[in-house]
């Protein structure tokens, strides 16, 4: 039985979890981050990427939109290396509400977020794919932010400052004593193994499973599970982050994502957490919408597409969540009779650091330690192992190296075996087993046009040449990772993503028998879904 | 002015399908144009799979295919196969491995079974026939004399440690190496194609064989990856055993690999000869029924000109949607070429199921083309759209290839059974 003793144990590894770790360690503060699967797992892997100005908000929710406008900035001086500075446009196209379109700019003046109105030819002459129906546009400081790399980052830091990382551990439950929590019971879900932690504070992130562990405790938080599904593109479409100029609905975003751009987005409420993924009749929804904006969004090619679950705190409503609140709460549960507890939940991917702040603030002041937040003014820093999951970097230093003897595994992305190797020490580092879901993760294997077809054969083949331990007996990881594919492949089977799709099957299941060897999905599997 | 090309039968498509119903209507002595676009069948493995399963969502296999078909005939009363009996679709494989073999690929069968082969993964398979460089693997599969296998550096996806890990619970006496290919230190990246024309030179072979012998040790049999040459493949495995003193044999790579490469480009000299006009690489442009009861084809790709070809029938083997012969938007499954009717689910929705290994197999397999019994697509009513149009191959409804493991089976067959109307309704 293993029993670790820490001052602060998180509970997530999405954004929120890793920036309490960072700004936790940065105050001298010992932590453990345990992850229930694996970095960004949750929302903070599966969002639009968008980096908000706050101009999205000032029409429902003036105090986070200026909470955007805040750390946004922030994050384009302190991170830069995961942001890019695409700027935005919002844009209106003819029988949209002409009183909002001449509201939006004050309505922006009021949250101190600087926009500028161009006319709908010099918007036209920026963005060609905008529709010829666009009526009135302006220009706003949205960018874009890989939320992957962000996450690595922010725990790559901690654990240099001396925090411990534990993913594939899945809290099963607190033990309480007089009003505090002395112990958490956990499995390593790889090796069945139990696992205590016993913890000065307990910090609750884990997003949309956010009620969930509360229950462990026996504390009931009210949530709503709102999905949000999106679409990645083959090619980026526009330079800037183009919002539609209306209340917010479905299909109205489009955010560029290095090489490739991102479109979303859905508001459907479900009912748990684990049941997320992206419908057919959503994926309809938003392509129709958009294309109304972006008239190619209805030719272009879809790789894929996937669904969030934004962890909204309140109680059901009429409207799958579009107008719950996306501001943050920090819950103390001292008022629950729980003085080591504490939850930090809702929020935006754009405001992570300010609730990484707000909740390190409360456990630090509790702890009794004065040091203050340092993550306003500490850059980020740019780590050498977290560069991967950059769309277009790993070509670029290829060719760049021009090392004959460096061969592509996936070819859609160009991700040379050096990648992938260095991908496997930075995992191993972290006590985990190398496979193919922790190395896609990490990169960008499996993400190009051809979802992981052929690089997953190719990238078992190279684990199992490597190190005989990591041998793929029955294609297990290859059926699991190419089952986790498919829930994002399955919505976008048309066109020429149906032919990838036709292939890849010949290809594992004409060729391999992969579904002859596969196991039947059950309901415990992470890849059942409903 | 165009010049006019006047045939008998006109087949679009240059997959498998395609090539076999050229094969078919040239032995019959009927003139016969080809047009399409060769891709598809260099993704071939070089398994000639009959039938594997049935039924899939019971993952069922079967040893005697003809005993399948028997039971699969019997359950699934329009899959493509129960317009022909067991008796034919054996005589129509028969020519087939006759005639691939005249050229230069043959092929091992034992008829009565199917036969286990191993794939690049190192896992098992049921086939019907492979080619004849893998026949002693499947021999050794069974005889399980001491072996090796060898893989290449550079040769993505292929690992002979993988594939001994995954054979050695069966066959316990067998070892791995790696080596790397002859001359090839400065390409890093080396391909199954520049191996197999570069083993064509009995000098490379001498060098590969040097190479291997001092791992051959014990070893009865040596399993290397399919780069046994192009077009004199038995010649080069000859060669290859006598030099290393060991039987040797091919696995197949991932695709597009050799053993689809050869079939390819042994139909492209065959055919031809046997007097089949080809026009490959290009693609049909525009199709219009004449009067007469014949059609009028435009065909062009490439650089070249636009030509036309004046044909008594069609046969239409374009394959599924990788192949364009079938095509799919947001709403709809269409036939690219006629826009035939397609069956198909009713919406997009059931197309696939939430698991991509969901052993019922995924409805969208089972659309296409609805035929009579003499393999013409019918229209929604029930009767052939077209008198003198014919389809043949994965097009066809009420299959799924992919997880009964039927797909060259189905391609010969029906491009027999296509061929065999065409010729009994007069044309």
């Amino acid at each position: 039985m293993q029993i670790h003793k820490t001052q602060a144990l998180i509970i997530g590894g999405g954004a929120t979890g890793t920036g309490i770790a960072r700004d936790l360690a940065l105050r001298g503060v010992a932590c453990i981050l345990v992850e229930r699967r694996d970095i960004s797992a949750g929302a903070s892997g599966s969002n639009h990427g968008l980096l908000h100005s706050g101009a999205r908000y000032v029409l429902n929710d003036a105090m986070t939109s200026m909470e955007c406008r805040e750390e946004s900035l922030l994050l384009k001086a302190l991170a830069p290396h995961c942001v890019e500075d695409t700027g935005g446009m919002f844009v209106a196209i003819e029988g949209d509400d002409a009183s909002y379109i001449a509201e939006f700019p004050n309505l922006c003046a009021i949250c101190g977020i600087p926009v500028e109105a161009i006319d709908p030819k010099a918007a036209k002459e920026l963005e060609p794919e905008l529709s010829d129906r666009v009526i009135a546009a302006y220009l706003t400081p949205d960018a874009s932010v890989d939320p992957f790399k962000l996450s690595l980052e922010n725990i790559s830091h901690a654990r240099k400052l001396g925090a411990t990382l534990l993913c594939h551990h899945q809290v099963l439950g607190f033990e309480m004593e007089k009003g505090r929590i002395c112990r958490v019971r956990l499995i390593h879900t790889e090796s069945g193994e139990e696992v205590f932690i016993e913890a000065d504070q307990v910090i609750n992130a884990s997003g949309a499973w956010t009620a969930e562990i509360a229950a462990l405790a026996g504390i009931s938080i009210p949530m709503v599970y709102s999905q949000g599904s999106l679409l990645v593109t083959s090619d980026r479409i526009t330079q800037r982050v183009i919002n539609r100029l209306h209340p917010p609905g479905d299909g109205d975003i489009l955010v560029p994502g290095g090489t490739v751009s991102l479109l979303g987005t859905t508001s459907v409420q479900i009912d748990a957490p684990d049941h997320a993924h992206p419908s057919i009749p959503e994926i309809d929804r938003i392509v129709d919408q958009a294309s109304l904006m972006i008239p190619m969004l209805e030719f272009a090619r879809y790789i894929r597409a996937y669904s969030g679950v934004r962890p909204l705190i309140g109680s059901h409503t009429e409207d799958g969540g579009r107008s719950e609140s996306r501001g943050f709460a920090v819950l103390d549960h001292e008022k629950d009779g729980l003085v080591n507890f504490v939850t930090i939940a809702g929020g935006k991917l754009t405001t992570y650091r300010l609730m990484a702040e707000k909740g390190a603030d409360l456990v630090c002041q509790r702890l009794g330690v004065s040091s203050p937040c340092l993550t306003r003014t500490q850059p980020l820093p740019d780590s050498p192992e977290c560069q991967w999951s950059e769309p277009g970097l790993s070509p670029k230093l290829w060719f760049r190296a021009h090392n004959v003897g460096d061969m592509l595994l996936c070819e859609c992305e160009m991700v040379p075996q050096s990648v992938v190797e260095g991908v496997i020490s930075v995992i191993q580092e972290q006590n985990m087993k190398p496979d193919l879901k922790s190395i896609s993760l990490r990169s960008r294997i499996g993400k190009g046009p051809c979802q992981g077809a052929f690089c997953s054969l190719r990238v078992s083949t190279y684990l199992h040449d490597r190190d005989a331990r990591y041998s793929d007996r029955n294609l297990t990881c290859i059926s699991d990772f190419l089952r986790e594919r498919w829930k994002g492949l399955r919505p976008v089977l048309w066109g020429g993503q149906l032919m990838q799709a036709e292939l890849q099957e010949a290809l594992q299941c004409g060729l391999l028998n992969l579904e002859l060897h596969a196991k039947e999905l059950t309901r415990n599997d992470s890849n059942y879904f409903l | 002015m165009t010049q006019i090309i006047s045939c008998d039968l006109a087949v679009i498509g240059a997959g498998l399908t395609g090539m076999a119903a050229s094969m078919f209507a040239a032995n019959r002595g009927i003139k016969t144009v080809q047009v399409g676009v060769t891709g598809e069948i260099i993704f071939a493995s070089g398994f000639l799979d009959i039938l594997g399963i049935h039924p899939i969502s019971e993952k069922k296999p079967w040893l005697d295919p003809w005993a399948g078909m028997r039971e699969l005939i019997q359950d699934c009363p329009d899959h493509p196969y129960s317009r022909l009996t067991p008796e034919e679709i054996q005589s129509a494989i028969e020519e087939y491995l006759s005639f691939v073999k005249d050229f230069g690929v043959p092929h091992y069968w034992e008829k009565t079974h199917n036969i286990e082969m191993m794939t690049p993964q190192g896992t098992l398979k049921l086939t019907g026939c492979v080619p004849q460089t893998m026949k002693n693997a499947v021999l050794a599969l069974r005889e399980k004399p001491p072996g090796l296998i060898v893989d290449i550096k550079g040769l993505k996806g292929f690992s002979s440690h993988q594939i001994v890990d995954n054979l050695k619970e069966t066959w316990p006496d067998i070892r791995s190496a790696s080596i790397a290919f002859p001359d090839s230190t400065h390409l890093g990246e080396i391909y199954p194609e520049y191996m197999a024309r570069s083993l064509e030179a009995g000098i490379s072979r001498k060098k590969l064989a040097a190479i291997i012998l001092p791992h051959v040790k014990n070893a009865k049999i040596v399993g290397i990856p399919a780069i046994m040459g192009i077009h004199r493949s038995l010649e080069v495995q000859a060669d290859m055993g006598s030099l290393i003193g060991a039987r040797i044999f091919e696995i197949p790579t991932l695709p597009p690999s050799v053993p689809g490469l050869r079939l390819k480009e042994m139909f492209e000299e065959a055919l031809p000869e046997k007097g089949v006009q080809q026009f490959l690489q290009q693609r049909v442009t525009a199709v219009l029924p004449e009067l007469d009861n014949c059609f009028m084809l435009n065909i062009a790709g490439g650089n070249t000109q636009e030509q036309k070809i004046r044909c008594k029938g069609i046969l239409l083997a374009t394959g599924r949607f990788f192949g364009k012969g079938l095509t799919a938007d947001r709403k709809r499954i269409r036939e690219s070429l006629f826009d035939l009717p397609v069956f198909q689910p009713v919406s997009r929705s059931n197309w696939y199921r939430m698991d991509f290994l969901d052993p019922k197999g995924h409805p969208i397999h089972q659309a296409g083309l609805e035929i009579d019994d003499n393999f013409r697509p019918v229209s929604a009513s029930g009767i052939p759209a077209f008198s003198n149009l014919f389809a043949a191959g994965s097009i066809l409804a009420h299959q799924d290839w992919i997880r009964q493991k039927c797909g060259s089976g189905l391609a010969i067959a029906t491009a027999y059974g296509a061929v065999s109307s065409f010729i009994k309704l007069g044309f």
